[in-house]
């Protein structure tokens, strides 16, 4: 057994560097580890994510190591899509459900060999994935301390990395994983992110991380790298229009009101559910949602003017509340005043109108603002060096 | 003879809350108490000096905000100050740190079982939806599902709605959860012993149950349903202990003109042509009032406080079936300085919070075969808080105050009644089960106050030492509570009515009996509703 620590925040891996970074002292709780909301100005630091890059401490992310005969059959039995599909080195994005549809939470599923799986999640779920792997062989660890792990992210993301060494790196296409050979371990790469930009998340075992961030930050320097912390960070992934679980939606373990959880279809993930795979938890009561209709639709709404609508009601042209913002930001490189919301169906069809109720203050002075919102059909960025192979250098 | 509107017996919490609000109301209220000092079991007394002795109750939690805003209870003294978290030391010298913050908290049962870590969110959403569901009902009258009046029938359906909020499942999760053992529900979440025992405690304190009787699910939840400051199942410290409930209280019905008279043994209810018309005392000294209502529980009302042939024959015999069995003991103690504890730094947060020794829902259900053999426990459950680490007015500075709830502990021994010897027997079982977990403890002890439920009866008029003035059991709860025909606040005479923690919703100083009962009382007399509806959806 571990010996006993009243120590109240943990670092990560990488703590030496990012105590030294941080300038303004900006720090946060994320998962009991100490995690910078801000390391100079995240103004700056969000601008290095579409205009540099940025790099962002994600070891707190929770990881588990899912390996065995099984793994796959058993995935497939959580996951709503089909991880049959989901070829050795690729990565996907999905949710999992409880037996009433509603979202656990949602992540990402690394291949990384046959047999052998890497799921990130924002929610702990060691105790429900150990419930629903009963009778099948397979082995589910927790490595979330084992793993230190860093995003690079933005335009320039890529000649870093090939500056720092990694060969070939440009062929990597999005969703794929590469390794490369570094400080006498092995570097895990994969072309993902939170940002909806061109980027990458790097792995690596815990006691390389101070060389690997250092090499990083080397390499980056004349392309501008920049860490970032949780406050830029939230900006992109609004404008990349990316749900986030316990904000976007309540994770369905945590509900306490009958009702406050949310399905797929109705948090715009319809398209991650599989039903012709066979069986997966939360199946039927989908089937069943899918016939007889959802109760919420989630939206990506362009409010008019340029105050974000954080915390707003969303009404219809009558003043009836139909519906909430869950995340809101304004956008600066999509240029668009963007929110997150939930929204009663039938509302949040293309042709609704619909109005965000504001309330900002100015010298004191309160302002209640009933502003246009547009249902927008793709994200709000959604840059194509995104998608190319190989990227630009720049 | 001065004749009053209203005489309440008993100073405790809910007596003084009952008669704060019909003073309120315009009503001019006498309180009788027996002992020299009021507060009931809500009591604080300086019985080494310089030190304060939370004697009884000794936390906070369940006291509804409601009542202590809209009495004034702030402004009459009373502050209570929270504390997170509690610490389980276990025998192998390690232990469980239950600390105040989340991911402490995860990794601390992690570090015990990674897969326990992980299952304790769903423990606690699962608890807490209950929670929120018995929480609607703590500030109102339980309706009588026999009755067909408009005010029982809109009740009744506030209770079928607050269930179906529950959905399907959360519904038949309740009936589960109302009627399980807390050792089968502890089951269901976690593998580790050490986290189950430091789980459980809730499930049995203040009640002649084991971990795996039937029932205690439900108990659990009681002490998870009050708050601190809009902070559901947090518990904390009164300033100054637990008797600065009742002193504000007091101070609350003081300023409505409201008249408290101790040394006042009530011997009897006086009861003409079928309703009651005062008190008598032990000795001889009568009061008039044509509302009379108890604090007592319902046994020692109804079976010491009347001529039983005033009484309908029915409610004697509910009055005597009444399951009021006492289980728990409590120690005091002074202490010279703070103890240190195997496994935790000298001065850890843990020691701000609830402390315990026993390790394993085995050694729980053993403790609790000692109670039914008519012992007490060798092996003893145990709540130990030192309230001193928080509050400054206890003790010296750099002295203590220790705070100790003990059980198992029967209200009388297999050998007989419970002699000064067998009492400071029981204190060295426990004394000695705490040394083993803090080398420096005995050394430290300066006064130590021992109470069985002996002393709890005989000293502070609990039946038996029965700290909720009735178990916590299904069959004794909301309309059943104390028992049927009597769960409505009103006794079965005309002018007489019960406002004690043996009504709904129990007890713990949550003042809520006393409020719903001054609601009724009010009613009848056809006096406006002054009594504060719940909160909602909080």
């Amino acid at each position: 057994m571990k010996p006993h620590s009243e120590v109240r925040l943990l670092d990560t891996p990488f703590g030496s560097r990012v105590r030294d970074a941080c300038e303004v002292h900006q720090w946060e709780d994320w998962k009991g580890y100490l995690t910078a909301a801000a390391y100079e100005d995240v103004e700056l630091e969000y601008f290095a994510v579409r205009n540099a890059t940025g790099v962002f401490d994600l070891s707190p992310m929770t990881k588990y190591r899912i390996t065995g005969p099984d793994a796959q059959a058993f995935l497939n039995r959580v996951m709503t899509r089909n991880v049959r599909r989901l070829a050795p080195g690729r990565v996907g994005y999905t949710v999992w459900c409880n037996d009433a549809g509603m979202v656990l939470d949602d992540g990402t599923l690394f291949h990384l060999a046959e047999g052998e799986y890497r799921l990130c999640a924002q929610e702990r779920c060691l105790d429900w994935l150990q419930w629903s792997a009963l009778g099948l062989d397979v082995a589910i660890a927790d490595e979330t301390a084992d793993v230190a792990a860093l995003a690079v992210q933005g335009p320039t993301s890529c000649a870093t990395l090939r500056a720092m060494g990694l060969d070939g790196l440009e062929r990597l296409k999005p969703f794929g994983i590469a390794r490369f050979p570094f400080d006498g371990g092995e570097l895990l790469v994969s072309r993902t992110g939170f940002t909806g930009d061109l980027g990458y998340e790097l792995w690596m075992a815990p006691d390389h991380a101070e060389a690997l961030w250092d090499s990083l930050f080397d390499a980056g320097r004349d392309r501008l790298i920049r860490p970032m912390g949780t406050a830029a960070l939230e900006l992109a992934r609004i404008e990349a229009g990316f749900i986030q679980a316990g904000v976007d939606f309540v994770p369905a373990e945590q509900v306490l009101r009958h009702g406050r959880g949310r399905s797929p279809f109705e948090l715009g993930l319809g398209w991650l559910v599989d039903f012709g795979k066979g069986h997966f938890t939360g199946r039927n009561a989908l089937l069943k949602e899918k016939e007889n209709g959802s109760r919420y639709r989630f939206v990506r709404l362009d409010v008019d003017g340029n105050k974000p609508a954080e915390e707003s009601f969303i009404l219809d042209k009558s003043a009836n509340v139909v519906g909430h913002v869950t995340s809101a930001a304004w956008c600066a490189s999509a240029k668009r005043n963007l929110a997150l919301a939930s929204l009663e169906m039938p509302w949040g069809r293309p042709e609704d109108d619909l109005f965000a109720e504001i309330y900002y203050s100015r010298e004191q002075r309160w302002t209640r603002l009933e502003t246009r919102c547009t249902v927008m059909r793709g994200p709000a960025w959604d840059p194509p060096r995104r998608r190319q192979t190989p990227p630009a250098d720049f | 003879m001065k004749k009053y509107d209203a005489i309440v017996i008993g100073a405790g919490h809910n007596g003084l809350c009952n008669a704060a609000y019909l003073a309120k109301s315009g009503l001019d209220v006498l309180v009788l108490e027996r002992n020299p000092y009021i507060g009931g079991a809500s009591v604080t007394r300086e019985l080494h000096p310089g030190w304060k002795y939370t004697n009884c109750s000794y936390v906070c939690s369940l006291l509804r905000p409601e009542i202590s805003r809209d009495l004034e209870l702030a402004r009459h003294g009373l502050q209570v100050i929270p504390y997170h978290g509690g610490v389980t030391f276990t025998r192998d010298g390690d232990h469980f740190g239950n600390y105040p913050d989340a991911e402490r908290v995860y990794r601390e049962i992690a570090r015990h079982s990674l897969r326990d870590a992980n299952a304790h969110d769903r423990f606690e959403t699962d608890v807490m939806k209950q929670t929120r569901l018995i929480r609607k009902f703590l500030m109102s009258t339980p309706p009588d599902p026999t009755s067909l009046r408009p005010r029982d029938l809109r009740g009744l359906l506030e209770f079928a709605s607050a269930f179906t909020e529950m959905g399907e499942e959360g519904l038949l999760d309740t009936i589960r959860f109302w009627t399980m053992s807390i050792g089968d529900f502890l089951d269901e979440y976690f593998e580790t012993d050490v986290i189950k025992a430091h789980m459980s405690g809730s499930g049995i304190i203040g009640t002649a149950l084991g971990v795996y009787s039937p029932g205690t699910a439900y108990v659990l939840l009681h002490h998870y349903m009050g708050e601190v400051d809009g902070s559901i199942g947090a518990w904390g410290f009164a300033r100054g202990g637990m008797g600065s409930v009742a002193d504000a209280l007091a101070a609350s019905f003081q300023s409505f003109g409201g008249e408290i008279v101790c040394d006042a043994d009530v011997h009897r209810v006086i009861v003409e042509r079928g309703r009651v018309r005062g008190v008598a005392l032990a000795n001889g000294r009568e009061y008039r009032a044509n509302v009379v209502v108890s604090n007592l529980d319902p046994k020692r009302t109804f079976l010491q406080c009347f001529d039983a042939g005033d009484l309908p024959a029915e409610v004697v015999r509910r009055a005597r079936n009444f399951k009021i069995r006492g289980s728990s003991g409590k120690l005091n103690i002074a202490l010279d300085g703070l103890p240190t504890f195997n496994g935790i730094a000298p001065e850890s947060p843990l020691m701000r919070n609830d402390m315990h020794c026993i390790d394993s829902l085995e050694r729980l259900e053993r403790a609790y075969d000692d109670w039914k053999a008519g012992t007490w426990s060798e092996d003893p459950y145990i709540d130990m808080l030192i309230p001193t680490t928080v509050d400054p007015s206890m003790a010296p500075p750099g002295k203590h105050m220790m705070t100790i709830f003990v059980q198992y502990c029967p209200p009388t021994l297999a050998s007989g009644p419970w002699t000064p010897e067998a009492r400071d027997a029981f204190g060295q079982t426990v004394i000695d089960q705490v040394a083993e977990h803090s080398p420096n403890f005995k050394d430290l002890i300066l006064d130590c106050e021992v109470r069985t439920p002996h002393e709890l009866e005989d000293e502070v008029g609990l039946t038996e030492g029965n700290i909720f003035h009735g178990e916590l059991t299904f069959d004794q709860l909301l309309f059943n509570r104390p028992f049927p025909g009597c769960a409505q606040y009103r006794g079965p005479l005309r002018g007489f009515y019960l406002c004690g923690s043996g009504t709904h919703p129990g007890g713990g100083v949550m003042a809520a009996p006393g409020a719903n009962a001054a609601r009724e009382i009010l009613m009848d007399l056809k006096r406006p509703d002054v009594i504060p509806a719940s909160y909602p959806d909080d």
